[in-house]
C-alpha cells in the first residue's frame, strides 16, 4: 500500500527580551544556576506577574509578518501540570484567545516550487526551568534560570507531507524571526526548537491518521531523521496489524530512535483556565500601525527584489536572502562591485560560502568584509586579474594580507593584457610543440585546450586566457 | 445535568497532587456536585451576545517595560529550600 505522511510542527521561539515575560529578572544565557530566577519565577505567595511590552511587540512583528490577523484582545491561561522544573504547577499560557490567530507562510521545496503552509495560530507563554540528572546521585537538580523566559510558540496546520517539508518550513520560519529580530534563533541553546506532530494515512484516503508527538527537537538534521524514524515505525506498525497509540515520544539522536514518554501521558489533562492575576491584553489599530513601521524588508519580498533588480535566478535569490546578514552582506558587496550582481553573487554563493562553511564561520566574521570583496570584482571585470587570479587573490584577503589590490602586488596576479607579450608566449609554444601544430591543422580541433593550457603554464597563469584563445587561433589557422 | 462520579474524583486528586481516602471520595463528589449544580442555575440566563468575561475587574492588562532590574537573591531564596547544592535546587530523581 501507499501511504501518505501528515505533519504539522509546534514551533518554539524564546523572544530576544532583555527582561523575563512577567518578571523583570534578566533572560541573558548561561549564568550561574538560579542568580536569574527572582521572586515572581519562583512562584513565591503573594507574587504579581506583569507582562513585558516587549514580548507583546515581538509577538505582534511575527503576527503582522505572516499576514496573520494580531488580536485586539487575547488572554492568559493558566496550563496545569506538575514537574520540579515547573514552580507554580501551572505554565502561563494563551488557549482560548492567542495574540497572532490564522496565519500562513510560503517555502521552497526541493523541485524548486513553493507551498503555502497554514499557520493555526501563535501563542505567548513562559518557559519552564530546566532540569539536571547527572552526577547528583539519586536527585535531580534544578536551574530555574530559564523559567518566565518569554516564547512564541507558532503551530503549524497539518500542511507538510514529507520530513523536507517540515525542515523547508522550520528553516523559513528560523529565518523569519531572525530578520524580525524577535529570537536569536540558536539552537545550541534552545532558543529555537520545535515538536513535530506525526501521522501516516493511505494515499487518498481524507481522514487522518492517529499522531505520534515528537517532542524537543533541537536541530534541522533531527527533525528531519526523527519524522522519517517515526513514519518508518507507523507503517511497520500498521501493516503489522497494530494501531498507532497518540502519545508522547522522545527521538533520542545518539540511539537514532524514537521512544514513548509514558510518564507524560497522564499528565496530558491540563485544566485550562483564565488567569485571574492577569487582565486581558488589549491593543489597537493605533498600535499596530506603529510596529507595522518598523517592520524590515521580508525575506520574500527581499528575494523577489533580488530577482527583478538583479536579474539573479530564484535560486540564487532564495539562497542569498535566506538570512538577513547574507542579504546585507551581498547588497554591500554590489555597491563596491559597481553592480556586477551575477559575479557578486557568484562569488558570495561560491568560494565565500566554501570558506566560511569550510572554517564554520559566520558571515559577521568573514575576514573578507564585502567592500574588499566588492573591489576585487572591479578587478576582474575591467581585466587585471583572471578567474584564477582572483581565486588567489579571494585566499589572500581571506588570510590576511590587505584588500584587493595589495594583495594582487604582494602575490603578482596582475595578468598580462600587453598583446605583444602575449604574443611571444603563444610563438614559443608554438615552436615547441611541431607534432600537436600538425594534429591541430589536422582537424584535431580539441587541441586548441592544449596549446592554451601551455600558454598559461608559460606565463604562470597571468595571461588573459581570452587573448591567448584569439591568439592561439588566429596564429595556426 | 452533569455530575461528579468517585473515579472522576480520584482522577482529579490525582492530576492536583492530592491524597484523598477512597472513602472519601464519595463525600468529596457530593459536594463537587452541589457546587456545580449551582453553577448550573446559570444557564437559565440567556447570554446571547454577551462577551465572555476573562476577569471579573473590566480592566486591561497594564504592560512593563523591558528591562531588568531584579538583582540576584539566590541565597536567600535557597535558605528555605530543603536541600541544594551547586547552587541547584535538589528534588528527588525525576527522568524520562
Amino acid at each position: 500500500m501507499e501511504w501518505e505522511t501528515v505533519i504539522g510542527l509546534e514551533i518554539h521561539a524564546q523572544l530576544a527580551t532583555k527582561s523575563k515575560i512577567f518578571s523583570a529578572a534578566s533572560t541573558a544565557y548561561g549564568a550561574m544556576p538560579n542568580t536569574q530566577a527572582c521572586a515572581v519565577d519562583l512562584g513565591f505567595p503573594g507574587v504579581l506577574p506583569v507582562l513585558n511590552s516587549e514580548a507583546v511587540t515581538m509577538a505582534t512583528k511575527f503576527g503582522l509578518a505572516i499576514g496573520a490577523e494580531v488580536s485586539k484582545r487575547s488572554v492568559f491561561a493558566r496550563k496545569n501540570y506538575f514537574y520540579p522544573d515547573l514552580p507554580k504547577g501551572y505554565q502561563i499560557s494563551q488557549f482560548e484567545l492567542p495574540i497572532v490567530g490564522i496565519g500562513e507562510l510560503e517555502i521552497e521545496l526541493e523541485n524548486g516550487e513553493t507551498k503555502t503552509i497554514g499557520i493555526t495560530r501563535a501563542h505567548l507563554e513562559e518557559d519552564a526551568g530546566k532540569s539536571m540528572h547527572e552526577g547528583l546521585g539519586n536527585e535531580s537538580g534544578i536551574d530555574l534560570n530559564r523559567a518566565g523566559t518569554p516564547l512564541l510558540e507558532i503551530v503549524s496546520e497539518p500542511d507538510m507531507r514529507s520530513a523536507k517539508e517540515a525542515v523547508a518550513y522550520m528553516k523559513k520560519i528560523h529565518s523569519l524571526v531572525r530578520y524580525l529580530e524577535i529570537c536569536d534563533g540558536n539552537m545550541q541553546e534552545g532558543s529555537f526548537r520545535c515538536d513535530a506532530n506525526v501521522s501516516v494515512r493511505p494515499k487518498g484516503q481524507k481522514e487522518y491518521g492517529t499522531r505520534a508527538e515528537l517532542k524537543n527537537i533541537n536541530s534541522f538534521r533531527f527533525v528531519e531523521r526523527a519524522i522519517n524514524l517515526e513514519v518508518e515505525r507507523q507503517i511497520e506498525l500498521i501493516e503489522d496489524g497494530g494501531h498507532v497509540a497518540q502519545e508522547t515520544r522522545l527521538y533520542d539522536a545518539d540511539k537514532n530512535e524514537t521512544r514513548s514518554m509514558r510518564s507524560k501521558e497522564e499528565a496530558n489533562d491540563y485544566r485550562y483556565f483564565p488567569d485571574p492575576d492577569l487582565l486581558p491584553v488589549e491593543l489597537d489599530q493605533a498600535f499596530f500601525d506603529s510596529v507595522k513601521a518598523t517592520l524590515p524588508e521580508l525575506p520574500d519580498v527581499k528575494k523577489h527584489r533580488f530577482m527583478k533588480s538583479f536579474k539573479l535566478s530564484a535560486y540564487d535569490a532564495s539562497v542569498l536572502t535566506s538570512s538577513r546578514e547574507l542579504a546585507e552582506y551581498f547588497e554591500a558587496v554590489l555597491v563596491a562591485a559597481d553592480n556586477e550582481a551575477k559575479l557578486a553573487c557568484n562569488w558570495v554563493n561560491g568560494e565565500l560560502a566554501a570558506m566560511l562553511n569550510k572554517e564554520n564561520k559566520d558571515i559577521s566574521e568573514s575576514p573578507v568584509k564585502p567592500e574588499m570583496l566588492g573591489k576585487m570584482i572591479v578587478r576582474i571585470k575591467d581585466g587585471t586579474i583572471s578567474g584564477k587570479g582572483a581565486k588567489d587573490c579571494f585566499e589572500g584577503m581571506w588570510l590576511g594580507e590587505g584588500d584587493a589590490d595589495e594583495v594582487i602586488k604582494k602575490r603578482d596576479l596582475k595578468q598580462v593584457q600587453d598583446s605583444a607579450a602575449i604574443e611571444k608566449f603563444v610563438d614559443d609554444v608554438i615552436a615547441a610543440n611541431p607534432k600537436q601544430v600538425e594534429q591541430f591543422k589536422a582537424g584535431q580541433d580539441k587541441l586548441l585546450g592544449f596549446f592554451v593550457g601551455q600558454v598559461m603554464k608559460e606565463s604562470k597563469g597571468k595571461a588573459n586566457p581570452a587573448q591567448v584563445n584569439q591568439l592561439v587561433k588566429d596564429k595556426l589557422k | 445535568m452533569s455530575s461528579l462520579d468517585n473515579e472522576t474524583v480520584e482522577k482529579i486528586a490525582k492530576l492536583a497532587r492530592l491524597a484523598i481516602n477512597k472513602e472519601d471520595a464519595s463525600v468529596y463528589a457530593e459536594q463537587l456536585n452541589g457546587i456545580l449544580q449551582l453553577v448550573e442555575q446559570m444557564d437559565a440566563v440567556d447570554t446571547k451576545g454577551v462577551l465572555p468575561m476573562a476577569h471579573p475587574q473590566d480592566l486591561k492588562q497594564r504592560l512593563r517595560e523591558d528591562k531588568v532590574a531584579e538583582s540576584d537573591q539566590r541565597q536567600s531564596f535557597q535558605k528555605i529550600a530543603p536541600k541544594v547544592e551547586a547552587g541547584l535546587y535538589l528534588v528527588p530523581k525525576v527522568i524520562e
